[in-house]
């Protein structure tokens, strides 16, 4: 048996070794060198010091939050819904069609339609009001990015849903609780495993969105992401690049370590 | 009261999804547009199809495409799959719990940073960029979603089901064969479906580590959308559309066979 | 276990079939065969069909990859992952690449058409003795106008662009040299400025622009600009000829306190697979009659004496886009300023844009 286990271990713990640990180790090693190979703090001095950094840092989170709420409040109502209607491997498909279709593709919808003669600005000077700058604003670009999340949001929170016991809410409307309080006092906190997987399904690709600050923000927008790969494939500063990427890494981590210590607790009560 | 309410929650769910088909129908409709761009339809015709059926490159491009999620996928479930095995045969709790981290690096990791670690990568070992860079990052990001889908198969396993077949003189391969890959074949599918759709999908990783005049669908309809609107690209998304939608209703035929053939055995 | 090992043979299958059929239709030649030439260029910056006509001339198949920049260029070139046969960088890139030893050196007398060259052309600051690049085309930067919403008189310095009047208004070129470099002019100092007090006070200009810049774009600043999106641009002047061409309310403007002049030029890269191939296409470009009509196709000036002599008398006794002796005087070649003062320009446009709100 132990040869057995070895056969099944070894291509996996060399994918881990090559292309998990190898890659860390080499952003963090770039992170810590200068543009001799020698080991240094000076990009993470820089990075901390200067504010335009931090200002950047600061405005991509405060995007990916806003992405994130906005994402969560239109999906919240639509999975409770589709958790209660007929049909609903028929709406779920509906729902995720839209993700088969390229990112990117859809992206370029947007092009057209946030354009100055474009769909939204001719419905809006049917009524009367006059063409509106709306491509490259940080409205499109949220808006956007919304749209390209909200599927992802909706399914964790439509599984979390379905798994509630019927019997729990059947209990609690038996014993007179009304349509709003089920929903705050059962369906919520019950549902809050979905909502928490789909906040990180959600909140840190919308970091990494750096097609859409291109192509939508129009470059106005520059988040973590945008910064990573303008380092790396246009300035050629892999340095700077790397440490970015580890400071990412690190914020991460900590949201990460937080949100699973708050899990456990909820285990443990 | 509760009529009203229907109403209003249908609203709302006609609304979203409307908004959801917006940009897609907007696409294919301009794709048959004579105009130049995405503003005033003109008349209408066919001639961006055309086009579209004679750019060698594009249609290189994504034949090439499909071929690289295939590939990647079979490949990551493969290794995707012993992992999982690895994984749950590991006998001490930390030995598993630190696999399972490592595993779930690259799930949570943002597509940048992943681009970017493998591009230092590949070029501390001086792997050329092209179709082999893309191939490997695709499979290495699609590993741990096809992990995660097996997982949960294994778990669910009736452990005394081995115990017995080992017992009865099965040898280790038999066990394998026979007992484990039946139970977790929903697992393997539904894996390789995954990592299909990340491989499909995935645009920043590939961006970072392709080279070579190697390109997927993504990476192309950036190049030429950051070049402004062509319509042959709303007659390429409409194609893609029609091609979902077949691949869907595909997958719909086979689930209802399948379905079919099971009713009777749980009743 | 056989239903999966079949399937995935078939996957397999499948795959080696859309491979063949992929192949086909990359016109059956890959990277590695010999008779391929692969091309890195700007997007759109080649008749098109001068490609089919070199491919059924010669019989190369031609592989044709765009950048964006010519830092990202420099970043392909330099990884080595890629090799590219004839790559068209800009003056200042040629020679960091020449520095760094990235570029072959030319055989001249593989090029019989090189004398149509016009000689003011030649050995320029970045190549003094053209041993590794050839003249493709040349050109300025500018401002590009929509006279339905500016004045010609409201437009015509640098200065004019941080007007209160263009608020959300101006779209940019993505490209660090040339952004940083319209703000140096407008401060009244020197494109290629090593100064870092200089640069940053260029930058910290920049940084008031930000209100009235609109977006910072690449190619398809062309597109928005024909589609009346924005009032002003600043870009290329090929580039703009391609716009005042699709809009007649387009004009292009360059400013007279001084602007940049630009090389675009043909080199060879030191990885260069299919040097045979890069010689005949080198050739076959300067062509008088190949190197006219690549011209008029793409509205960029060409260096190129003979084939000046064959374009149309409006294009090619355009002020704007073949300035006159005087007018030449102030613009300014971008200079190779070392790797270290390159980075602090880019890092500066980078942290601009991270700014830019």
């Amino acid at each position: 048996m132990k040869k057995n286990r070895l056969f099944f271990l070894l291509p996996y713990s060399l994918w881990i070794l090559l292309f998990v640990i190898a890659p860390m180790i080499l952003i963090a090693f770039d992170a810590f060198t200068g543009s001799h190979g020698e080991f240094t703090w000076s990009n993470f001095v820089q990075f901390f010091s200067d504010t335009t950094f931090l200002r950047m840092t600061l405005n991509s989170f405060w995007y990916a939050f806003l992405i994130t709420v906005i994402t969560l409040l239109i999906s919240y109502p639509m999975a409770y819904i589709l958790s209660h209607m007929k049909n609903q491997q028929f709406w779920l498909l509906l729902i995720i069609l839209p993700t088969w279709i390229n990112l990117l593709l859809k992206a370029y919808a947007f092009i057209g339609i946030f354009a100055r003669d474009g769909l939204v600005n001719h419905f809006l000077s049917f009524f009367g009001i006059g063409p509106a700058n709306i491509l490259f604003t940080d409205f499109a670009f949220i808006f956007v990015a919304t749209y390209i999340e909200i599927p992802f949001m909706i399914l964790p929170i439509y599984n979390a849903i379905c798994d509630i016991d019927p019997a729990l809410i059947n209990a609690a409307r038996d014993l007179g609780a009304s349509k709003w309080q089920v929903l705050g006092k059962i369906i919520w906190p019950l549902s809050r495993s979905g909502v928490e997987s789909g906040i990180q399904a959600v909140f840190i690709p919308s970091l990494s969105l750096f097609m859409l600050t291109r192509l939508i923000g129009g470059n106005r927008v520059i988040t973590l992401g945008t910064a990573i790969e303008e380092y790396f494939l246009t300035t050629m500063n892999w340095h700077m690049g790397s440490t970015i990427g580890v400071v990412l890494i690190v914020l991460m981590l900590i949201v990460m370590l937080t949100t699973n210590r708050k899990r456990h607790h909820q285990e443990v009560r | 009261m509760k009529k009203k309410h229907f109403v209003w929650s249908r609203l709302y769910m006609a609304i979203v999804l409307f908004m959801m088909y917006l940009p897609i129908f907007y696409l294919i409709f301009y794709s048959f547009s004579s105009g130049k761009n995405m503003s005033r339809f003109r008349h209408f015709t066919w001639a961006h199809y055309v086009t579209l059926f004679h750019d060698d490159r594009l249609l290189a491009i994504f034949i090439e495409t499909i071929m690289l999620a295939l590939l990647s996928s079979l490949v990551a479930t493969l290794i995707g799959t012993f992992g999982a095995i690895a994984i749950d045969q590991a006998k001490s709790k930390k030995f598993k719990g630190i696999l399972l981290a490592l595993n779930n690096i690259l799930m949570v990791s943002p597509d940048v940073i992943i681009g970017a670690s493998f591009l230092i990568f590949f070029t501390a070992l001086g792997i050329s960029l092209g179709f082999g860079s893309v191939l490997l990052s695709h499979i290495a990001f699609s590993i741990p979603v096809v992990v995660l889908m097996v997982l949960p198969r294994l778990k669910e396993m009736d452990r005394s089901l081995i115990d017995a077949a080992q017992d009865l003189g099965a040898n280790q391969f038999d066990v394998f064969s026979k007992i484990l890959l039946p139970v977790i074949t929903p697992g393997i599918l539904s894996g390789f479906f995954m990592a299909f759709t990340y491989s499909l999908d995935d645009f920043a990783v590939t961006f970072f580590v392709t080279g070579n005049g190697f390109s997927t669908l993504s990476v192309e309809i950036y190049s030429r959308a950051r070049q402004g609107i062509d319509l042959e690209i709303n007659a390429l998304s409409a194609l893609m559309f029609v091609f979902v939608l077949a691949l869907v209703f595909v997958y719909y035929l086979i689930e209802k066979r399948r379905r079919f053939k099971k009713a009777p055995k749980r009743g | 276990m056989k239903k999966i090992l079949w399937s995935a043979f078939t996957i397999l299958l499948i795959c080696f079939g859309l491979n063949l059929t992929a192949k086909k239709l990359d016109g059956n030649v890959s990277a590695n065969s010999k008779r391929t030439l692969i091309i890195y260029n700007w997007g759109d910056y080649i008749k098109p069909s001068l490609l089919t006509k070199f491919e059924k001339q010669t019989g190369y198949h031609v592989i044709y990859e765009t950048f964006d920049s010519n830092e990202a260029m420099y970043t392909k070139i330099q990884q080595g992952g890629t090799n590219y046969d004839l790559a068209v960088p800009s003056d200042y890139m040629i020679s960091k690449l020449r520095k760094a030893h990235l570029l072959d050196r030319l055989d001249r007398r593989r090029l019989k058409n090189f004398k149509n060259i016009d000689p003011i052309f030649l050995h320029q600051s970045f190549d003094p003795k053209n041993n590794y690049s050839v003249p493709y085309f040349w050109g300025t930067l500018g401002i590009i106008y929509n006279d339905k919403f500016v004045k010609a008189s409201e437009i015509q310095h640098w200065n004019d662009l941080w007007s209160p009047k263009f608020r959300h208004n101006i779209l940019l070129v993505d490209s660090a040299r040339d952004i940083m470099g319209l703000s140096l002019v407008s401060l009244g100092d020197s494109m290629n400025t090593t100064n870092s007090l200089d640069l940053k006070l260029a930058k910290t200009k920049l940084d008031e622009l930000g209100p009235n810049i609109k977006a910072i774009v690449s190619d398809e600043l062309k597109m928005y600009m024909i589609q009346n999106d924005a009032a002003i641009g600043v870009s290329w002047s090929g580039e703009a000829r391609e716009m005042l061409d699709s809009n007649s309310h387009l004009h292009y403007v360059v400013p007279k306190e001084g602007s940049n002049l630009w090389f675009d030029n043909f080199v060879i890269p030191k990885t260069a697979r299919h040097k045979k191939a890069a010689y005949a296409f080198l050739d076959f470009m300067l062509e008088p009659k190949n190197a006219a009509e690549n011209a008029a196709y793409i509205g960029y000036a060409t260096p190129n004496r003979a084939a000046k002599k064959l374009l149309p008398a409006s294009l090619r006794n355009d002020r704007q886009f073949y300035p006159n002796q005087s007018a030449m005087k102030h613009l300014q070649v971008y200079r190779d300023l070392g790797p270290s003062k390159v980075q602090e320009y880019n890092d500066l446009f980078l942290e601009f844009k991270m700014y830019a709100h």
